[in-house]
């Protein structure tokens, strides 16, 4: 079974009759030699460790606090809970469900990176939000999770997941794209249907830049995750009515990555470009960092260097 | 175009805020601590580029000390980490250096047991959580720790090697990769195999029984460490 791109998806999805989750597990299986049942098991804790981390920024007594954000997950919920959402019940769950995530992970808590732990609210948002709307089990979710990595094998193989790498763009992007096709298996939609909210999801993002304050993964981080999941929802449900992307999947991937090979390296993680170096920006990162520190968040990093 | 799983893509599950700087972290500490074999009374960290210059935003500190202490990178108390520390009587400061050409997230841990011994242990964290270990005291050695790790400390000796492998394929226990390392020729070397199956003690205490092996040691991988914690 070889899935180089996700022409090669669809064509083993056909052949065998079966959806997108069902086809990564089958891979994953063969690649590792692990069975099924033990690969599902690993990805339930998975899941079940993300739902926690949607949960730990609503409780009442909650407290999360990362170096520059903190707290806005309850007041999403608060509000939503006195006045009708203007985006919708299920949006404002999503949304505080994935502000919840980047907290606990801005505060040292425990999260999942999918694909990344700066973009790692997207996918939990999504899912645990379907999961109340449309009453999912839990065994749903996990195949939710295998759509999400079928997307996620391919952008990785054909561009990138890195920040450093490819921007935002790659990071929120490719979250909100493998989450978009997730949310469409998960109400049954076909595999065509899940690489065309993928590539829209990630159509909508293409070009988004990394430009963390402080080269922290809180500023804009958090609230990208926010919007990565409100695209996810909106790309599923263009894609399950039948609206196609018009530029076919592969070819998005193809054009995220060489989007990504344009951008600037003061737009790629560095904290040198955007918003790192609006005059809030650096005066966070003075506050953060110490006044006197004339080390640029960027060499202090060094993320790129691993990319 | 490499050859990614699943678990590349979703997972792992971490402390954050950094896949690199607090999840690397904490499994190079924990290696560390496994090298040495036990409790850690004193640790000092000397912490080269990146790792030097933006420790505390990360918590690159807390996840060192976590991981000396024992904690897996997806311990909820690498937060107190500190404070875990002072309960356990372990003794950690930490220092910048410049370690030379190497990666830039890379920490040299120079640590000290309980019995007494001391040992040096530096690693690389190079990316998504993921670590090599690049030097065990005063020897250069590379291995990730993603797999079954045998570690023998023995005399550069003819016939070492083969007695080693002998016991593992006597067991039935495959190497995926092998590697010997030394300073000088006859004297200190270590073999580092990462095996495909699981090393028991009792095949462990085989591989020491071989008179010019010092020490047999191994390290299991955090994803069977963890199954067998949860099933358990």
């Amino acid at each position: 079974m070889q899935i180089r791109n996700g022409a090669d998806l669809l064509a083993i999805c056909r052949e065998k009759a079966m959806p997108l989750h069902q086809v990564m597990l089958a891979y994953e299986s063969k690649k590792s030699g692990k069975t099924t049942a033990e690969i599902f098991a690993l990805m339930r804790t998975q899941l079940q460790v993300m739902y926690s981390s949607t949960q730990q920024g609503l409780s009442e007594n909650s407290n999360l606090q990362g170096q520059i954000i903190g707290g806005e997950a309850k007041k999403l919920k608060q509000r939503s809970q006195k006045t009708k959402p203007v985006c919708g019940y299920t949006m404002a769950r999503a949304v505080s469900f994935a502000l919840s995530v980047t907290e606990v992970n801005a505060s040292m808590g425990r999260i999942v990176a999918a694909p990344t732990a700066g973009a790692s609210g997207v996918l939990p948002g999504v899912l645990f939000s379907l999961a109340e709307t449309h009453q999912l089990a839990e065994d749903q979710l996990v195949e939710g999770l295998f759509t999400a990595g079928a997307v996620g094998l391919v952008i990785a193989k054909n561009a990138s997941l890195s920040g450093a790498a490819g921007g935002c763009q790659a990071e929120i992007g490719s979250a909100s794209a493998m989450a978009a096709a997730a949310a469409v298996e998960l109400v049954k939609g076909s595999p065509e249907q899940a690489l065309h909210a993928a590539a829209i999801a990630l159509k909508n993002l293409l070009g988004l830049v990394c430009d963390p304050v402080a080269g922290l993964v809180e500023s804009p981080c958090s609230k990208r995750n926010a919007v990565g999941t409100a695209n996810a929802l909106v790309a599923a449900e263009m894609a399950l009515a039948g609206i196609e992307s018009v530029i076919p999947f592969d070819e998005v991937v193809a054009a995220m990555y060489q989007v990504g090979r344009t951008l600037p390296l003061t737009l790629r993680e560095t904290a040198e470009g955007g918003l790192a170096i609006t005059p809030t920006g650096i005066k966070l990162k003075k506050k953060i960092l110490g006044e006197n520190d004339d080390q640029s968040a960027c060499s202090a990093c060094g993320e790129c260097s691993q990319a | 175009m490499k050859d990614y799983g699943i678990f590349d893509v979703i997972g792992p599950i971490m402390i954050g805020p950094s896949s690199s700087h607090t999840a690397g972290a904490a499994r190079l500490g924990y290696l560390a601590r496994k090298i040495a074999g036990e409790e850690i009374k004193k640790v000092v960290f000397y912490l080269h580029g990146s790792f030097a210059k933006t420790y505390a935003g990360h918590g690159t500190d807390r996840a060192l000390v976590a991981g000396v202490l024992g904690l897996m990178p997806d311990d909820e108390r690498i937060r107190d980490a500190f404070l875990l520390a002072q309960e356990k009587g372990l003794l950690f400061s930490f220092q910048e250096l410049d370690l030379g050409d190497v990666h830039p997230n890379t920490v040299l841990m120079v640590l000290e047991t309980l019995s007494g011994e001391k040992w040096e242990v530096a690693g690389s964290s190079i990316g998504g959580g993921k670590v090599r270990i690049i030097r065990i005291n005063e020897l250069e050695v590379d291995f990730a720790g993603e797999y079954t790790t045998l570690i023998t400390y023995h005399q550069d000796r003819p016939g070492v090697i083969a007695d080693v492998t002998a016991v593992l394929a006597r067991h039935n226990i495959n190497v995926a990769f092998m590697r010997v390392f030394r300073v000088k020729k006859a004297e200190n070397a270590v073999l580092i195999a990462e095996t495909d199956e699981d090393i028991s003690d009792s095949i462990l205490a085989e591989i020491a029984k071989n008179s010019k092996v010092a020490q047999a040691k191994v390290l299991r991988p955090f994803t069977a460490i963890i199954m067998k914690e949860r099933i358990l």
